[in-house]
């Protein structure tokens, strides 16, 4: 299709870019407020040759998308916190088995139900060790219509490319704000296919990585047969209860993510070249960050943004090297921080500020010009 | 244009959210603003209290949501008493005149226009589904905030087989638009 | 120069990883008898072996997946069938076959269970059905009998619970082709089982094993090979009975047979028309 340019809602967005990532499989269960990517791909999948499929839970859904993806095809869900949690047991299973997943969380009020039609950024660690045992997903973080359909195409390159699941943790309000979209011409997208094997099959061993951690991945009905098991398996794919074999596993699972976070890691520099106040920030709150950081600049302050276009794995040599830089650090989130932690266990002993709000309107520009005038004056 | 906000309150079933939506494609695919639309809902489809939001601006949006509105078309006496205070001093209140009445204090300099968007629709339209279009009509002659042209352009777009009709509601919206704002009161 | 002696090859080895046996099954066990009776009925059907996919759950029978030669899946408790249902939707040229027990298929995968049996994707589900959870030492699952005992049902009651017929639970969640054998019934079992691999929609298969290290240690039922005379005894084969008429009661009689076998629309061929339609 050649760029075409719409006016349309986050999710929306997130669907056309996963659409034009390849993605010919979406296995989801209703849910506010992602139910309007489910909504889209039931319509749009067919055209494209691909399936939607509703499924009775959650967990099917992104079961069925990892059956899907071994079949050779980019396969993703889409759901909201509560279905989240119940998805974790096959992130677990995405990351033994290393199949290729995007889930979306479009992020609402928790605990529990919640706000179901409001934002929040509460699933942002949930997203990172939500399922049970030491491992590293990649999580994107987008902060408009434009980038949910940016980052979603890249959460499916990441995706095959690292075999790991990539989340894309949106709230509410990108999720469901409308604004313009150029969907650009499908022959300017770079797209990641996995690695498949090339070996000879009776050589293949379906869990021994190349170079780069990644072991090539065979596709169901080819010459290729193996065992995939969420239990701790050797290169061949077969249970083991070795302890050397785990460690060498689970510490390989873990350093194909962190071994190549120099490609992964996504953060803009908003006017910190001369700041001594820096925010951190992701999302909504980092548009009205934006908003405070211009306020705050006309009346001399200089401050500026480190935003967060990836938060998993976290940015930790970009953000220590910003804490060495700046005076102070202003960490707004819409919960009760949780990025705040991260950026805390990085850039001490600069202060870190921490503005919560675990509420569906994200914090004012004014709120966060407020805090800055605060900081400054400290 | 710098920023400039625009909050629509009314009930579900009213088109609240839709009108929104089609000032904002206009806004942006016509009249190339940058345009930022949100909305709010409760979990009724029918009934419930409906807020919907436009930012359009020359200039990259960042705070995506209206923070003081420029416009405030009330379309319902609880939206009304619920948000006319956070209408922005010297703003426009755009009311639909058969189900809301200026009540209370507005804040400084408020310009108010009435538009009977309800029963436009239902009598001269014949088809109340049109009353969000009959007050797009109304508020781009009262704002000048959209094109006209880019507004029957998008309508087009969106409901072709609605042409007729939409037009007939979008004009008779901008005559009333019109003839509020020689009365402005 | 004399020649060696011709190794004697197990004709159905081709289907089976060598390289991982012996197989974890305690002796007795009747999941080795259903694992033989798939790969001859995929033998006897002639299936390119290379299509087809084995997805299994978690527990004794959820190990079955990881010794057959082909594509294979040992996923997370409860979740084989969405699994295989998303490898099935999306390249629905593959033969996909679920080998599960009745702990992982019916009370964590339940859900799953009732609602593929509704949706009515091509698969083909072969439960073997030991009467309790075996892999964590026996413990009550959705099949065990009243007043059976178990780990976490001693006496003096036993289990307080009741269990699901499994036969009813599949065809009155739409099933089109549901089917029941002991692993006794070898010969008749491996053709339940070509029948469920060639229908186009979902098949459910019971094979009612034994488990003696747990639930026949438990409550006196003997060893492997007793417990596999039992079955044969109170078997009562009743081809086309109603599928509500299947009764199951381990002393007694266990009603066995095909009980439905209809057609109705299959998913991915339905989603093949939908394709045509929208791209038409």
């Amino acid at each position: 299709m050649p760029r075409r340019e719409i006016f349309t809602m986050g999710d929306i967005a997130c669907a056309e870019g996963a659409i034009s990532a390849g993605c010919r499989y979406f296995g989801g269960y209703p849910i506010t407020p992602a139910t309007e990517i489910a909504e889209w791909m039931a319509v749009r999948m067919p055209e494209v040759g691909g399936a939607f499929v509703q499924y009775e839970d959650e967990i099917a859904s992104i079961t069925s998308a990892l059956g899907a993806s071994w079949a050779g095809t980019k396969a993703m869900t889409a759901t909201s916190g509560p279905g989240a949690s119940l998805m974790m047991e096959s992130v677990g299973l995405a990351v033994m088995t290393e199949t290729p997943v995007v889930i979306v969380n479009i992020m609402r009020g928790g605990p529990s139900t919640g706000q179901p039609t409001r934002g929040q950024q509460g699933d942002v660690f949930q997203a990172k060790w939500g399922s049970h045992g030491d491992y590293q997903i990649i999580g994107l973080t987008p902060a408009s219509v434009q980038e949910m359909f940016d980052l979603t195409v890249r959460a499916f390159n990441l995706s095959e490319r690292y075999r790991v699941p990539v989340f894309v943790l949106a709230d509410e309000v990108v999720g469901h704000m409308r604004e313009k979209l150029v969907i650009p011409d499908e022959k300017d997208l770079k797209l990641v296919d996995r690695k498949m094997p090339t070996v000879d099959p009776s050589d293949y061993l379906p869990f021994k990585p190349g170079d780069d951690l990644v072991p090539p991945m065979a596709l169901l009905g080819t010459k290729y047969q193996f065992y995939a098991t969420g239990l701790t398996h050797d290169e061949r794919g077969y249970p083991t209860d070795s302890d050397e074999v785990q460690i060498e596993l689970i510490t390989r699972l873990s350093e194909k993510v962190l071994r190549h976070v120099y490609d992964i890691i996504d953060v803009e520099k908003y006017m910190l070249d001369d700041a001594d106040i820096a925010i951190v920030a992701y999302g909504t709150p980092s548009r009205s960050a934006r908003k405070a950081i211009k306020d705050a600049r006309a009346e001399g302050i200089n401050v500026g943004m480190l935003r967060l276009k990836s938060v998993w794995p976290f940015p930790e040599k970009i953000v220590s090297e910003l804490g060495s830089q700046v005076r102070h650090i202003i960490v707004p989130e819409q919960n009760m921080g949780q990025i705040y932690y991260m950026v805390r266990a990085f850039a001490a002993p600069t202060p870190i500020h921490l503005m919560t709000k675990p509420a569906g309107t994200p914090q004012l520009p004014d709120e966060i010009l407020q805090k800055i005038k605060e900081v400054h004056s400290l | 244009m710098s920023r400039y906000e625009i909050r629509i309150g009314g009930f579900g079933g009213q088109g609240i959210v839709t009108m929104a939506v089609v000032i904002g494609e206009s806004s942006s695919l016509f009249d190339k603003k940058y345009v930022v639309q949100t909305q709010s809902y409760g979990p009724e489809a029918r009934g419930g209290a409906s807020k919907s939001e436009i930012v359009i601006s020359d200039e990259e949006i960042d705070y995506p949501k209206v923070i003081a509105p420029d416009v405030f078309i009330a379309m319902s006496r609880a939206a009304y008493l619920e948000y006319v205070h956070g209408l922005k001093e010297n703003g426009v209140l755009i009311i639909d005149s058969d189900l809301v009445n200026v009540e209370s204090e507005l804040p400084q300099g408020v310009r108010v226009y009435r538009v009977p968007a309800t029963r436009i629709a239902d009598q001269e339209v014949r088809s109340k589904q049109t009353t969000n279009v009959v007050m797009m009509g109304a508020f781009a002659a009262i704002t000048k905030a959209i094109s006209i042209d880019g507004l029957r352009h998008q309508m087009e777009e969106r409901w072709p087989k609605f042409v007729k009709i939409n037009h007939l509601a979008l004009e008779l919206g901008i005559k009333a638009g019109e003839k509020a704002l020689a009365g402005e009161s | 120069m004399t020649t060696a002696p011709a190794t004697l090859v197990h004709p159905m080895s081709k289907y089976i990883r060598e390289d991982r046996l012996p197989w974890i099954y305690c002796p007795g066990c009747s999941i080795g008898i259903a694992t033989g009776m798939i790969v001859r009925a995929i033998d006897n059907i002639g299936l390119d072996f290379s299509k087809v996919v084995f997805v299994s759950g978690i527990g004794c029978s959820g190990r079955t997946s990881g010794y057959f030669k082909t594509g294979t899946f040992h996923t997370t408790h409860g979740r084989a069938i969405p699994f295989a249902t998303g490898v099935k939707i999306a390249n629905p040229d593959l033969e996909v076959i679920v080998v599960a027990g009745d702990g992982d298929l019916a009370a964590i995968g339940g859900n799953h269970l009732i609602h593929a049996c509704r949706r009515n994707i091509d698969m083909t589900v072969v439960c073997i059905n030991n009467w309790n959870y075996g892999m964590t030492g026996g413990q009550f699952g959705p099949t065990t009998e009243h007043e059976k005992l178990t780990q976490t049902s001693p006496p003096p009651i036993g289990n307080m619970e009741h269990p699901f017929n499994l036969i009813k639970l599949a065809a009155s969640s739409g099933a089109t082709f549901v089917a029941r054998w002991t692993a006794v019934q070898v010969r008749r079992g491996i053709t339940s089982i070509e029948k469920g691999i060639k229908k186009k929609g979902f098949s459910f298969i019971e094979i009612v094993g034994a488990c003696p290290t747990a639930y026949g240690r438990m409550n006196k039922l003997g060893e492997g090979v007793d417990m596999h005379k039992h079955l044969l005894e109170v078997t009562d084969i009743q081809n086309g009975l109603p599928p509500h008429e299947a009764e199951i009661e381990y002393d007694k009689r266990i009603v066995c047979g095909e009980f439905v076998d209809i057609e109705k629309p299959e998913y991915t061929d339905v989603l093949k028309q939908m394709h045509a339609k929208v791209r038409k």
